[in-house]
């Protein structure tokens, strides 16, 4: 085969390979992305229920409830908007009231939510990021890490 | 005075690296023997202060020096002396510092072992990676310096973060960052063969152990990092598509792909510009995945801290690097001649599509960790990129790879025979279908899995199948073919194992869809039936670690009513950092795994737990240890080693084997 004629049997799988590869990648954007909302924007932007989503902020104190069969409720709170969560499962070991955590499930309706997983941090100086965030867009973070962990 | 001693010869090798970046290089452009001379012997030194450097810094660790901020932060004296070891790149700068060590090191390693090179193209060489060199350690001395101190010194450290007090910690960072770093050296070469304007089959011949060894050292990296996160994190999950492993899979793949066509360069003079391509482009991914890493924009366990200063600095070094090296390429690579020519049915066409099919994937992984990145700063919306979207892209661009890896080997260089390497491959095929038939009516389960174990016995068959050719072909006797499969070289065995491997890992992915699962709360007495075992829990026990308090749930594997093995899965809780942690019980049995991981003590005294049998799932770490022995095997290759220069051009123009 001649050098013009390989290149272009070259181009021409590229081409191919390329193309299935995009098709795949927007296929896949369009059915497996999670958008990520803090309580107030999913206040604000209000998906339709049966939405995917991830939520994040803090439990709220005092608002975890526990069920029949590791079931459990609590509130995912921005300070001024809130989310009920319900889960049923076991959660991370840094989840606690107080502290950061993302929900990922089913939007239900108003301010109501199933959550089938339930992630915190790897570690208790930081906040997931995506908390940080939402918590900064309502003026609750105060800003930069938190203070180390006391030792005593 | 010793962490003085050591901040001090940081200093000096940034130093000598600004040396090393610029003389060598002012040689190689005035055609001065005794400027690009200057190379090797800086490059060694500058390794050996660096190591000063990084010793003077264990050496603040093992004594607790609670002077050094980064020791407080991450040291506490009641930590095991391991950890107090491994601790010192369990850290932000701890680790660049081991980065920089590691970039050194295969400085100095090229400057002593590759004496056949010519001198022009290893001063070229040394200079690029000592451009590297400095300016990561202006990183670290201006960004994020190990070695400050504090005024009043607490009497206490903050210790470790307890998820990292892990042997997995000593293990995994030196190997993925021998493997990450590695290909730096690549990198380098071929921006020394832009620079010189010149590449041959010899160039190829220099450059490719070091792909080979960083790619042994990334393969071990990733698959020890992957077990890592399987045992520690308690969910049983080995691969999570995280960000970060998207960090280390992205350089993989390019660094996969790169050994191939290096092999073609090698023996055939061609694709020359696509192997520099690929060999910026596989450090360009490395460096993108230590800014994704220590930039701080993304929150992991790896992203030690968040310090807007040092991410703008990565930045500025990712762009320098990738854009003078593109820059760099498109400038000089027209220069490069195109070399031989071949039918598109030949192992070189096979490499060829093996290369497309790989930098895909790459690519798809590249959107989907990007992606989410680049929408957040261009829109502010924020959305997750998690393992389905994986799964709808990487997994079916790389089946294909699966299919026609085996093919690729019969085929023979220049021009091949598609039909007589199918009909070679018979047996693997028969093989995949016997396996699908046996599995299928065994165990039934997800269609996937079915297909998955199929392809993977064609792939562990279909790997050895050119050898076996090689060996028994032609009427051999016993002797004959141990004669000849002795006599075989030895990258030829390399690759056999080397897709075996690709192989095996498959067949445990594949093995997962027939795991069993239960999450229920246990307690002392109960007896749980999980897969073919039976497991019997025991007296829940409180036992003192060195620095922390373990809560146990022993537990007895029984098969038939003998006890076949036991477990410890416990939790740990860490005063220091008010922090628990998961230590999951695995038990291997057979190729399978027990693995119970405990959360929360209930009221009623019960704990609760998630049970697996994890049926074949070793064979996933198992096969990437195959990959390596195989990466293994090609470097002991007498070819790659032996008389290089001297051979080069001549081989260059034989027929290949």
């Amino acid at each position: 085969m001649t050098r013009k004629g390989r290149r272009l049997t070259l181009i021409a799988s590229m081409l191919v390979v390329l193309g299935v590869a995009a098709g795949l990648v927007l296929f896949a954007m369009r059915d497996s992305i999670v958008f990520f909302y803090g309580p107030s924007e999913l206040a604000e932007k209000a998906p339709s229920p049966g939405t995917r989503l991830r939520i994040g902020g803090l439990v709220k104190e005092g608002s975890l409830q526990h069920g029949q069969n590791k079931s459990m409720t609590f509130v995912i709170t921005d300070s001024h908007k809130e989310v009920r969560v319900a889960y049923t499962g076991q959660v991370p070991d840094l989840f606690r009231e107080g502290q950061g955590v993302v929900a990922e499930g089913v939007l239900l309706g108003r301010g109501q939510f199933l959550a089938d997983s339930v992630l915190a941090k790897h570690d208790e100086k930081y906040m997931p990021r995506e908390v940080a965030d939402a918590l900064k867009k309502q003026g609750v973070w105060n800003g930069g890490a938190p203070a180390p962990a006391s030792n005593n | 005075m010793i962490t003085e001693i050591g901040h001090y010869a940081l200093v000096l090798a940034l130093a000598l690296a600004l040396v090393q970046s610029t003389a060598p290089l002012w040689g190689v452009w005035r055609g001065d023997a005794a400027l690009m001379a200057t190379a090797r012997p800086v490059a060694v030194m500058q390794f050996l202060l660096i190591a000063l450097a990084f010793a003077a810094l264990t050496h603040a660790y093992l004594t607790s020096d609670f002077s050094l901020l980064n020791v407080v932060e991450n040291s506490h004296s009641a930590k095991p002396l391991i950890y107090k070891i491994s601790g010192v790149w369990g850290n932000h700068e701890g680790s660049m510092l081991l980065w920089v060590l590691i970039l050194a090191l295969f400085g100095a390693l090229v400057a002593l072992g590759s004496r056949a090179m010519p001198e022009d193209l290893a001063a070229a060489t040394l200079a690029v990676q000592a451009w590297i060199g400095a300016a990561f350690l202006f990183f670290i001395l201006l960004t994020s310096n190990p070695f400050l101190r504090l005024a009043q010194p607490p009497i206490e450290g903050n210790d470790l973060n307890p998820i990292l007090q892990d042997l997995g910690l000593a293990i995994h960072p030196p190997l993925l960052y021998l493997g990450y770093v590695g290909f730096s050296i690549t990198f380098s070469f071929a921006a020394a063969a832009l620079i010189c304007g010149r590449i041959d089959a010899s160039w190829a011949r220099f450059v490719r152990p070091w792909t080979l060894l960083a790619w042994i050292f990334l393969t071990l990296g990733i698959a020890m990092g992957s077990y890592w996160a399987y045992y520690t994190l308690g969910w049983g999950g080995f691969w999570f598509w995280d960000p970060v492993e998207n960090a280390s899979l992205m350089p993989w793949l390019a660094g996969t792909a790169l050994l191939h066509t290096a092999a073609v360069m090698e023996k055939r003079d061609a694709l020359k510009i696509w192997t520099i391509f690929l060999a910026i482009l596989a450090f360009s991914l490395s460096l993108l995945g230590t800014f994704l890493v220590r930039s701080g924009v993304l929150t992991s366990v790896h992203a030690f801290a968040n310090d807007p200063a040092r991410g703008v600095f990565i930045l500025a070094i990712l762009v320098f690097f990738i854009g003078g090296s593109l820059a760099l390429f498109a400038w000089r690579a027209s220069r490069l001649r195109p070399g031989g020519i071949f039918a598109p049915v030949s192992r070189e066409g096979a490499l060829v599509l093996n290369n497309l099919l790989l930098t895909t994937c790459c690519a798809t992984v590249f959107v989907g960790t990007l992606y989410p990145l680049a929408l957040e700063s261009i829109a502010g919306e924020k959305i997750s990129v998690g393992a389905p979207f994986f799964n709808l892209t990487f997994g079916p661009i790389f089946a294909p790879i699966m299919l026609v890896m085996p093919l690729g080997q019969m085929l023979a260089w220049k021009r091949g025979d598609l039909l007589g390497a199918a009909q070679r491959l018979m047996v693997a095929v028969a093989a995949g279908f016997a396996v699908a038939l046996l599995f299928g009516a065994m165990r039934g389960g997800p269609v996937l899995s079915i297909v998955g174990v199929a392809i993977a016995a064609y792939l562990v068959i279909g790997s050895f199948a050119e050898v076996y050719g090689r060996i028994i072909g032609h009427g051999a006797t016993a002797g004959v073919a141990l004669a000849r499969a002795l006599g075989l070289p030895r990258s030829a065995w390399g690759t056999a194992f080397a897709h075996a491997g690709v192989g095996v890992t498959l067949f445990g992915l594949a093995a997962t869809g027939w795991g069993v699962e239960r999450v229920q709360a246990v307690k002392p007495g109960d007896r749980i039936a999980l897969g073919p075992y039976q497991l019997v829990v025991g007296e829940i026990v409180k036992r003192p670690g060195p620095n922390f308090e373990a809560t146990i749930a022993p537990m007895e594997i029984r098969s038939g009513g003998m006890v076949v093995a036991t477990i410890e899965p416990a939790r740990r809780f860490y005063p220091s950092r008010q922090m628990p942690t998961t230590e999951a019980g695995i038990s291997t049995l057979g190729f399978g795994q027990v693995y119970v991981s405990l959360s929360e003590q209930n009221p009623d005294g019960s704990l609760d737990a998630r049970l697996y049998w994890k049926p074949w799932v070793a064979l996933i770490w198992i096969g990437a240890l195959l990959m390596a022995f195989g990466g293994g095997l090609s470097l002991s290759d007498r070819r790659l080693r032996i008389g290089v220069a001297r051979r080069a051009r001549a081989s260059a123009a034989q027929p290949a084997e």
